[in-house]
């Protein structure tokens, strides 16, 4: 079904407004994985805000639908859609990275709630999430797993052996999304580990494939209408994304991998991101 | 607890593997939150006799060990107890970025029975053998480390190891253990070491499958030599009984430590810690596999080649009676 446009315009001003407190908390952190947060704003918005049932008072909630970021990184736009969601305070961003603070460049699952499993270590989150889907089936619950794993992170021989065994099991209340936004710490995805051909390699271990534009809302919130109600088999969504996206200077660009903003470029960026809005609203 | 209390006759018919697949299927007869997996060793770790009785609940991951054990920490999360057997080696080094992370960082409530450990697997040469275990995963935050001396106290560790909540790290041979309880009719807790024979010239402190070592020894040098030697089954390295071997410290003066294990890292270097911090003397020796890969061979003929047999255990008993290890025998004038 068609997004309402009511739901869309909100949709996208919540990516936006997550999109600014990502920025900030990449300030009070001091510096973060800000390009493949960003990458990823629109996807964990859209989860979050139309497509997960959760519980931010009851994070634990055994029904709940579950999302692991396995690109555990990107803790500096996770974080923020968790607090923003109501899962913890919005002013705990601002200890980011502090000594001691619960918030720190990897998200922990113990200390932070809303964080389903602590990953970092890439290539992790695909086969945790898979263990969450096959514990559903043993125990009856209908919830959701969603698993959110970079297209660098595909290197990562463990993701292939989940990706097999995810297949193997039928396991189609895990959803698989990519942030395929062609980078990683040392240059192009293409350049430092060819992953192409992506979707024929995902096809070939079993998997039904959309390929959409990761960063447009109507396209991730179809995917995912389609992905959870396909039972044939299990779905990856290969979401084509702009690393830094909505920051001209950082767009496309992998040295913003990871970086700090100082007070001027922290405007700039700002005010890129007001520009970025306001073109997609002319779309909406 | 029915069907746990296990026999002579159960030890002496399976091996300590059955025995723990066995102690599985009772305990999943209980509890539906009990989960086995594996990868692709089913057979060899016995974990498969699940299978046969409870399919839905037991998942063959394939040769996939780092998927196995997240697979397993994501189930964990929610609310099941799966238990994991792969080989030691496998568990502790192939996968070992995933039981740190997903498993033991979590605190998330996994059960690992790695089998094949120490030089159990003694044919199979150094890809299969696995003696760096013990200390690879006392070094990891939360989790629980056993080393179950026979068939029966691998029961009550499994036993144990459900019914305690946390990650756990059970560390089993291959094939059939020397039987060193004739029945499980004994109390099994956790971290406590269990004192085997009473003594007060040495104390020999032994895991796995060098307990029994130790008791035959203790034995022969009780008649032989006419030596009262302690022996303590320190079935549990982390948390590890520090009382029990402070006693010993103060009661004998002398140790040994036996382990199917490098003496780096492992019982040894474990007990060494807690005597060189208890501030008191005490003639100190480890036996276990020194710092080398294995040759091949049955595990006893690789027992008795690096001296944590029996005869390798009478050998350094001797020495360290002989051996004057602090100027006079004043054991108050000690810091």
């Amino acid at each position: 079904m068609a997004l309402h446009k009511e739901v869309l315009i909100n949709l996208e001003n919540k990516a936006h407004e997550l999109r600014h407190l990502c920025l900030n908390t990449v300030v009070w952190a001091g510096s973060g994985h800000v390009g493949g947060s960003l990458s990823s704003m629109d996807i964990m918005t859209v989860l979050f805000h139309k497509h997960m049932t959760v519980d931010p008072k009851n994070p634990k909630w055994e029904d709940r639908d579950r999302f692991i970021l396995s690109k555990g990184h990107c803790g500096v736009g996770f974080a923020p859609v968790l607090a923003d969601k109501g899962y913890f305070d919005k002013e705990l961003l601002k200890e980011y990275n502090h000594t001691g603070s619960p918030l720190g460049m990897h998200l922990d699952s113990t200390k932070v709630p809303g964080v389903d499993a602590s990953t970092g270590s890439l290539g992790h989150g695909l086969p945790i999430a898979l263990g969450m889907a096959l514990a559903a089936r043993v125990t009856g619950k209908k919830y959701m797993t969603y698993c959110l794993i970079g297209d660098g992170e595909c290197d990562e021989g463990v993701i292939w052996e989940a990706a097999m065994s995810i297949s193997h099991y039928k396991a189609t209340n895990v959803i698989t999304i990519v942030d395929r936004n062609k980078c990683m710490m040392d240059g192009k995805t293409e350049d430092i580990m060819q992953l192409e051909p992506f979707a024929d390699k995902w096809r070939a271990f079993g998997f039904e494939v959309m390929e959409i534009d990761g960063n447009n809302i109507v396209a991730i919130d179809e995917a995912l209408s389609t992905a959870k109600d396909f039972k044939e088999k299990p779905v990856v969504i290969i979401a084509h994304t702009t690393k830094g996206c909505g920051v001209n200077f950082m767009e496309d660009n992998y040295r913003w991998h990871y970086g700090g903003l100082d007070e001027d470029k922290l405007k700039e960026a700002q005010n890129s991101l007001d520009s970025h809005y306001e073109t997609r609203m002319k779309g909406a | 607890m029915a069907g746990l209390t296990y026999t002579v006759f159960d030890t002496t018919n399976l091996s300590t593997a059955e025995v723990y697949g066995k102690t599985l299927v009772e305990l999943a007869k209980e509890h539906d939150d009990l989960v086995g997996l594996t990868a692709d060793l089913a057979k060899s770790t016995k974990i498969g006799i699940l299978a046969e009785h409870y399919p839905e609940r037991f998942f063959n991951m394939g040769i996939a060990e780092q998927n196995l054990f997240g697979v397993a920490a994501g189930m964990a999360t929610a609310g099941l107890t799966p238990f994991v057997s792969t080989f030691a080696v496998f568990t502790s080094m192939r996968a070992l970025d995933q039981v740190h992370t997903d498993i033991c960082y979590q605190n998330l409530n996994v059960k690992m029975i790695a089998t094949h450990a120490g030089l159990s697997f003694g044919q199979a040469g150094s890809t299969h053998h696995c003696t760096e275990d013990i200390g690879i995963m006392r070094t990891m935050a939360n989790l629980t480390v056993m080393v179950p001396a026979d068939g029966t106290e691998t029961a009550k560790a499994v036993h144990a190891a459900y019914h305690t909540d946390g990650p756990m790290y059970i560390r089993i041979n291959r094939g059939f253990d020397q039987k060193l309880y004739e029945s499980g009719d004994y109390e099994f807790e956790i971290g406590k070491a269990i004192e085997l024979r009473e003594g007060t010239d040495l104390t020999i402190i032994a895991c796995g499958s060098c307990v029994y070592q130790a008791v035959e020894a203790a034995k022969i040098l009780e008649a032989t030599d006419g030596l009262k030697i302690r022996v303590l089954n320190m079935h549990t390295i982390k948390p590890l009984d520090n009382e029990a071997i402070m006693k010993a410290v103060h009661d004998t003066r002398r140790i040994i430590t036996v382990e199917d294990h490098n003496i780096y890292g492992g019982l040894g270097s474990a007990v060494s810690e807690v005597i060189a911090e208890g501030g008191k003397a005490c003639g100190f020796k480890r036996l276990g596999i020194p710092d080398t890969y294995s040759i091949i061979g049955l595990h006893e003929d690789l027992m008795n080649h690096y001296g944590i047999d029996t005869n390798g255990i009478l050998d350094t008993v001797r020495e360290i009676m002989g051996k004057d290890f602090e100027e006079d025998d004043d054991w108050e004038d000690e810091v």
